[in-house]
């Protein structure tokens, strides 16, 4: 084997893992927090609140179909969407800890809600553009999903930091519990590097502003102050997550693992 | 020529067998009223089809039910294939579409997107404008939670997208 052919056959695997991680990165996110919004349904506060969480885990389940399956083909293995998503334990799941982070009460689900769909907003605004041609179709189906996200969230967010004491109380404890795991929405590393230099990922690094912009005003608007600085906690991307995404996986999963292969 | 006329005349036939397939979440509506069919291939056969939200759950239904409609009307072979890209709009539901649904009680959406928000919701009932929003989610992913003012009615409306 001479090195000059292995050599661009390696470059050509290596890009091509990279955005298997990338998309299924991606996917996990929508599912995770799609399995999330689902735990609000018949428990909301009032009906057009369980209507609207339930709707809106719909369109993150919906994402997640698409984005693990494109992420299955990509692999090559024999991996489907349902595969991934019920055949790996939480090592293998490489959402944001953001999205694993329970429900908690409304306000800290609203406050989860804002700061993820702010930033996939962007994201997915970005990916329309991408040269990966898949990708970019996903991006463009779900960026006009994700800006009712944008607006839901928001208008809670005014509506609780402007509303009573309580409310305000809550929102801001929410607030303050999510916050630290925001710096992980933008963090570049060998993956998004190498798939930003071949214009399929966007650098999620150059969001940060306009995102800080978007949710600040928001955050004006509903009279409350920025969010105080917090270490950022990382490693969801990794596979290191928290002990809730386990628990999360037991209950999702529990019937393909009870009874494997079952078909309906 | 005589193929030609054969196979623009199956296009015709497919084109009529789908547009009796309702939407499974809105059966006064086809699936050809919503724009749902992108495509009809007689060559190859195939039909293309969109979904209308990515979460949709009617869109497995819908491709069963056009495969059961092909199989009944003897056209076996034609294929079903689903495209992404460009993304379904309610820009490209048909007028006929769009007054079925304000029969049915649905206020349809503005003929166009760029309207979105600048166009007074009519009540499908009694036609009056003094409507307001209840709920920007509703029984399904495609409609949203209204009321008018004037005749107390609420309705589902039928969110621009």
């Amino acid at each position: 084997m001479s090195s000059n052919i292995s050599e661009p056959l390696d470059a050509e695997l290596a890009l091509r893992e990279a955005l298997f991680r990338y998309v299924l990165r991606l996917g996990d996110d929508s599912l995770i927090l799609g399995q999330r919004l689902g735990e609000w349904c018949g428990r909301a506060p009032m009906l057009e609140v369980d209507l609207a969480l339930a709707n809106l885990g719909l369109d993150l389940i919906g994402q997640a179909i698409h984005l693990l399956a494109y992420a299955g083909e990509i692999e090559g293995a024999g991996r489907d969407g349902d595969r991934l998503a019920f055949h790996r334990d939480v090592l293998d799941y490489s959402n944001c800890l953001l999205v694993e982070q329970p429900g908690g009460d409304f306000a800290r689900t609203i406050a989860r809600q804002f700061f993820f769909s702010h930033w996939q907003l962007l994201l997915f605004q970005g990916l329309c553009g991408s040269t990966d041609e898949t990708l970019a179709g996903i991006a463009k189906k779900a960026v006009k999903e994700v800006a009712y996200h944008v607006r839901f969230a928001s208008e809670w967010i005014v509506r609780l930091g402007d509303g009573t004491e309580e409310s305000r109380r809550r929102i801001l404890s929410g607030i303050d519990w999510c916050w630290r795991f925001v710096d992980e929405l933008f963090e570049t590393d060998a993956v998004t590097r190498q798939l930003v230099a071949t214009g399929v990922a966007v650098d999620p690094s150059g969001l940060r502003e306009a995102y800080d912009t978007a949710i600040g005003l928001v955050l004006d608007e509903a009279t409350l102050p920025r969010a105080a600085p917090r270490r950022g906690v990382v490693g969801g991307r990794q596979g290191r997550h928290s002990e809730h995404l386990g628990h999360l996986l037991a209950e999702m999963q529990f019937l393909p693992r009870a009874y494997p292969d079952a078909v309906w | 020529m005589a193929e030609a006329v054969s196979l623009s005349g199956l296009a015709e036939r497919i084109r009529e067998v789908l547009a009796d397939v309702p939407d499974p979440e809105i059966p006064a509506v086809s699936i050809v009223d919503l724009g749902i069919v992108r495509d009809i291939d007689a060559s190859a056969p195939s039909v293309v089809v969109t979904p209308t939200y990515t979460g949709c759950p009617a869109t497995a239904v819908i491709e069963r039910s056009i495969r059961a409609a092909l199989d009944a009307a003897g056209l076996p072979n034609v294929a079903i294939r689903s495209r992404l890209d460009p993304p379904w709009t309610t820009d490209w539901i048909t007028d006929e579409g769009r007054e079925k649904l304000r029969a049915y009680g649905i206020a349809p959406p503005p003929a166009s997107a760029s309207l979105r928000g600048r166009q007074p919701v009519a009540c499908p009932r009694c036609a009056s404008i003094a409507t307001e929003e209840i709920s920007r989610f509703g029984s399904t992913p495609c409609k949203a939670l209204w009321r008018c003012k004037a005749c107390g009615e609420p309705f589902d409306t039928f969110k621009c997208h």
